[in-house]
């Protein structure tokens, strides 16, 4: 019965331990005759019986009412009984050490390494709760993170402090695309890292996850915290949290661009869902908590870069929406709070493209801050717009085609087509260990493009049509 | 802790913590506080309002984080209401929804970090002579270097008689008294309630434009000054960007933009746009004229509650100078949350989608602070506050939707089609409406634009013409509609891409004159006539759609905000090209 392992920190002078446990109840535990516990302190739970499953646990206040405490045990109270569990408080809202040793590691959701290495000291701590950036002192995203994925880099540029989530369903490889996002990502030639936070996720995925991330975590440019789907599911509420506290630390202390990637958001809401039920809460909008839009806040708005700072934090959340459902509030309110979003559809999965983006579907809010002069490539902006135009267009004629027949179309709208078919062959597939650079994404759309005639490309400005085909002989 | 909300009166009565649960704080001991009072929690003093008083026991909601606060931490009481200090220094600032300066703060708002104090000093210009008499509202001198406009001082609501003493002309400490009226001190900053309304002498009804510079309000959904009007659009329909557009070039005279429980990156944006943009008026920038109240979604929840009402208030106070302020907040829906969240914590009983069941007046009464006045002072004034609304899961007959509707004089739809076809702004046509439209049309008429009434109902006839001959189009092709009816469809496409869709991204076509944009839809309507009259000649319908329409289509890109002769000249281009197929 010492101190938690995970958290090393020194401990409380006068840590009390009460034994008072009065209600177990799902996840809460109800303790009395406690005195001076604070809202939102950190707790470690035990229990003197034998082979009672996990201990220490670990839990959080959810409320104190005089001389009782309501606390959310993360690992469940199976096991636990009124006499034989105590709690001991910590004194303060549960802090984590910050520093570049946790690069490198493997971790379970609550931060404890799981790859057989050392325990993680800090150069400091922080709260996982973070506090808030003062938005006069916010600069605004700028810069693209470089993500090799033509379709995302040439029309939702991920941009530096940018929040950019993509929205998935059951069945399409969204995890797959995190984890090679994660991989091959870079901003350019300054320092760059990635902290992937799974969530939820079977034992495979994770498996293939920690496979394809290997290679950067040897590099020491990775942080990989992983809970699975029959680790304790309020053990994901702690798992962004500790994600973007490290990111932090990196980005506006150590100067690095940290990339955050959270998987799968779906399954963290409902994590908050159980406790919200736990404690007999009104539930809101299809029986999600009334605050999750505020508490998916609390996690993106972690994002962003600070006045004269050199780092910046990206998040990249993914997310399935049950029944390809948009409307659903997971999807919904995490569209209310990002800048855009990368859409992937089955339709195009069907097809047998990898990515499965649906690039119409798709925005990055903010992508004319991360791309064209000066940032990526002078002719970026506009080669994306016009292509996204003539794909509208292509998409239009599609569904004419089905009325009509295809071969009743003009010449004009034949090549329409064959331009929607080499968008999605040439320039959008690509195989899952595949970085493409900038200048090799932007050539194949200029490629497939150009499978158009001039006059049908009035968004480019005159000049610069002919420009490429120039270079291009 | 900030003294603008700290700092009680020493040896005030010590109340205890006994219970906390998230923002929701119950305390006991506190004999005598009121409704509405402040008081600072635990030995940091974290600022809460008391909203619930049963026998001993007080229930308050924090303004800041709660995480460590414990049963048994002492409590004082303030003495006074949640009231925002009123000075100068608001114009160009930005504040959070407590109206604390986010500049004097640090980058971390950990709220047990202090912040910093600021000693500013301000020019003084007296107007009036000591020993006259005055009444409440009455100028007694300005500020004039405070922001793009000058700030005036005004003898408070309640007090007139002597006007006992004023200082001379010079410069003074932002925090000395420059006036005593009838043994009253007045200084360059005043504080007042936030939930309170500030007094005027009366109401009234004329209506005049608030020109938005976005083509589809002016034209077909306008506003008056004092009036007020929601926006309500799903996800990424241009909400942001629309009330963005309207705060940089709208015609009132002070913009207070009140972010409510939305995006710090956007609050960065605001920032810094209207930091590099030159005000019109003045040369100077624009950012002199605006306020920026910040409650991201991130900072603590009951501030945000609070924030809509800092806001109104704010602008009252520039209204009482004698001024046209606008408040804009996005967004009304996580102020709703807030309040939602609060009243779900504190057991109260739910209505409609778990809102507290006080959420229409709390609705209606915010609308109502709106209005155009007679100031206490004997001078036309106004607040106009324009409410984005964001619906969950786009679904307008949700509360917060459903509700607003019903208290505002405008509302401006942002339809989720056309956003996808990225048709900005993305105010429906059908759905949205101005009660302030016919008003509006007689003061038109009165003042130099007779013609805007009958333009406005053409344009609506119009567009509704062009989407049912769409809907028809769709089922049965274009090519077997009669040319009459050809021509309709293509001016309505002429209409919606060349009038009403608008590039808030291109500096020509961000905000455009109420001239430039009777002017394009007068060109777009003059080529419809002649296109009539080309089928009546019977010149084929296929021909006449034949016609590169595009220099009208990119009249309001390629022509300056006021390009009103670069559209005639299109126009007489475009009715040239229809004259030679006779
Ligand atoms: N007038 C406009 N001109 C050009 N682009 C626009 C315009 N309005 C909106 N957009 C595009 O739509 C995007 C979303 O707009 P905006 O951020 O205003 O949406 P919103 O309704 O506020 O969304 P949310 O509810 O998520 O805050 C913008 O980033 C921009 O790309
Ligand atoms: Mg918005």
């Amino acid at each position: 019965m010492t101190e938690p392992d995970a958290f090393p920190r020194a401990p409380r002078s006068l840590s009390v331990q009460y034994s008072g446990v009065a209600e177990l109840r799902g996840p809460l535990l109800v303790v009395r005759g406690v005195s001076g516990v604070g809202w939102d302190e950190f707790a470690t739970v035990g229990t003197t019986a034998e082979g009672a499953g996990p201990a220490p646990r670990h839990g959080v206040v959810l409320e104190v009412d005089r001389d009782l405490a309501v606390v959310q045990v993360l690992e469940g109270t199976e096991g636990l009984a009124l006499d034989s569990t105590w709690i001991s408080f910590s004194g303060e809202p549960l802090r984590i050490p910050v520093g570049p040793d946790w690069l490198g590691r493997t971790c379970n959701g609550r931060g404890d390494p799981i790859d057989g290495g050392p325990p993680i000291f800090g150069v400091h701590d922080a709260p996982v709760a973070g506090y808030p950036l003062n938005p006069g002192r916010r600069d605004p995203p700028a810069d693209p993170v470089l993500t090799g994925i033509s379709a995302i880099d040439a029309f939702t540029t991920l941009v530096r402090g940018q929040k950019l989530p993509v929205f998935s369903s059951a069945g399409l490889p969204h995890l797959e695309l995190a984890a090679q996002i994660a991989a091959q990502s870079t901003a350019g030639v300054e320092p760059f890292c990635v902290i992937f936070a799974g969530m939820g996720l079977t034992h495979a995925d994770a498996d293939a996850v920690r496979a394809t991330l290997d290679e950067r975590s040897a590099a020491g440019e990775l942080l990989l915290l992983v809970n699975t789907a029959d680790d304790p599911v309020l053990e994901r509420i702690l798992t962004p949290r500790i994600a973007l506290t490290v990111a932090e630390h990196l980005a506006f202390e150590l100067d690095r661009h940290v990339l955050v990637v959270l998987a799968d958001m779906t399954s963290y809401a409902e994590a908050l869902r159980e406790v919200s039920a736990a404690r007999g809460e009104m539930p809101g909008r299809r029986t999600y908590p009334g605050y999750l839009y505020s508490d998916l806040a609390s996690l993106y708005e972690r994002c962003g870069r600070i006045r004269g700072k050199t780092g910046s934090v990206t998040v990249l959340p993914v997310l399935t929406m049950p029944a390809g459902d948009i409307t659903h509030p997971v999807p919904d309110l995490t569209g209310y709070i990002t800048e855009g979003q990368i859409v992937l559809s089955a339709d195009v999965h069907a097809r047998g493209i990898y990515p499965p983006v649906d690039p119409l579907a798709s925005l990055s809010r903010l992508m004319r801050r991360g791309a064209g002069p000066g940032r990526t490539r002078k002719d970026h902006l506009d080669l994306a717009a016009q292509t996204l135009a003539a794909l509208a267009r292509a998409r239009q004629v599609r569904e004419l085609a089905e009325i009509v027949g295809a071969s009743a179309l003009n010449a004009t709208d034949q090549l329409y087509l064959h331009f929607a078919a080499d968008f999605e062959q040439r320039l959008v597939d690509q195989l899952r260990g595949e970085r493409r650079d900038l200048d090799q994404t932007l050539d194949r759309c200029w490629d497939v493009l150009t499978v158009l005639p001039a006059r049908e490309l009035t968004m480019l400005p005159s000049g610069m049509v002919e420009a490429h085909t120039r270079k291009g002989r | 802790m900030d003294s603008r909300v700290a700092a009680g009166p020493a040896g005030a009565p010590a109340g205890r913590v006994i219970r906390v649960n998230g923002p929701l704080v119950e305390i006991e001991g506190l004999a005598g506080v009121a409704m509405s009072e402040l008081v600072g929690l635990g030995t940091q003093g974290l600022p809460a309002e008391v909203v619930a008083i049963r026998g001993r026991s007080v229930s308050v909601q924090a303004y800041e984080y709660t995480g460590g606060l414990a049963a048994g931490q002492p409590v004082t009481a303030w003495g006074r209401p949640l009231s925002a200090q009123l000075g100068p220094e608001l114009l160009g600032g930005i504040f959070d929804g407590l109206l604390r300066p986010l500049g004097a703060a640090p980058t971390w708002l950990d709220p047990s970090a202090r912040r910093s104090e600021t000693h500013r000093t301000w020019n003084w210009q007296p107007m009036l002579t000591e020993g006259v008499t005055v009444s409440e509202g009455a100028v007694l001198g300005a500020v004039p270097d405070a922001g793009g406009l000058d700030y005036r001082v005004l003898v408070p609501p309640g007090v007139s008689g002597r006007l006992d003493r004023i200082a001379a002309a010079g410069t003074y400490a932002a925090e000395d008294p420059v006036a005593a009226v009838a043994g009253c001190l007045v200084g360059f900053s005043t504080q007042w309630p936030v939930r309170r309304a500030r007094p005027v002498r009366e109401r009234i009804y004329t209506e005049e434009p608030l020109l938005t510079g976005q083509r589809v309000l002016d034209a077909l959904f306008p506003l008056a000054l004092g009036s007020s009007a929601g926006v309500p659009g799903g996800f990424g329909t241009g909400k942001t960007m629309l009330l963005q557009q309207i705060a940089k070039w709208c015609t009132a005279d002070v913009i207070v933009y009140v972010g409510c429980g939305e995006r710090g990156n956007e609050m960065a944006d605001v920032l810094t746009d209207l930091a590099d943009l030159v005000d019109p008026r003045t040369g100077r920038r624009l950012a002199e004229r605006t306020v920026i109240i910040a409650n991201t979604s991130n900072m603590p929840i009951m501030a945000r509650e609070t924030s809509i009402y800092t806001g109104v208030t704010v602008a009252e106070h520039f209204r009482d100078m004698g001024y046209h302020a606008i408040v804009i907040a996005d967004s009304t829906s996580r102020w709703a949350e807030a309040l939602r969240e609060f009243s779900s914590r504190s057991g109260a009983l739910p209505a409609e989608e778990g809102y507290p069941a006080a959420l229409p007046s709390a609705l209606a009464a915010f609308y109502e602070r709106a209005g155009r006045v007679v100031t206490l002072g004997g001078v036309e004034a106004s607040v106009t506050i324009i409410g984005a609304v964001s619906p969950p899961g786009g679904d307008v007959t949700e509360p917060v939707t459903a509700h607003t509707q019903r208290f505002v004089r405008a509302l401006w739809n942002l339809d989720h089609e056309l956003a996808y076809a990225r048709h900005y702004p993305a105010v429906a046509w059908s759905g949205s409406f101005s009660r302030d439209a016919e008003q509006l049309g007689v003061w038109y008429s009165r003042n130099g634009d007779p013609e805007w009434v009958g333009r406005r109902a053409r344009l609506t006839s119009l567009l509704a013409e062009a989407d049912r001959l769409g809907d028809l189009a769709d089922l049965v092709g274009a090519g077997s509609l009669p040319g009459h009816e050809r021509v309709v469809l293509l001016a309505g496409r002429l209409l919606r891409e060349g009038v009403l869709q608008q590039n808030g991204l291109s500096a020509n076509d961000a905000h455009c004159s109420a001239e430039k944009t009777a002017a394009l839809i007068d060109t777009v309507f003059a080529v419809l006539d002649d296109c009539e009259s080309l089928i009546d000649d019977g010149v084929a319908a296929a021909e006449i759609e034949e016609i590169d329409y595009s220099p009208l289509m990119r009249a309001a890109q390629e022509t300056p905000p006021d390009g009103v002769d670069g559209v005639a000249e299109r126009r007489e281009r475009m009715l040239a090209v229809l004259a030679g197929l006779r």
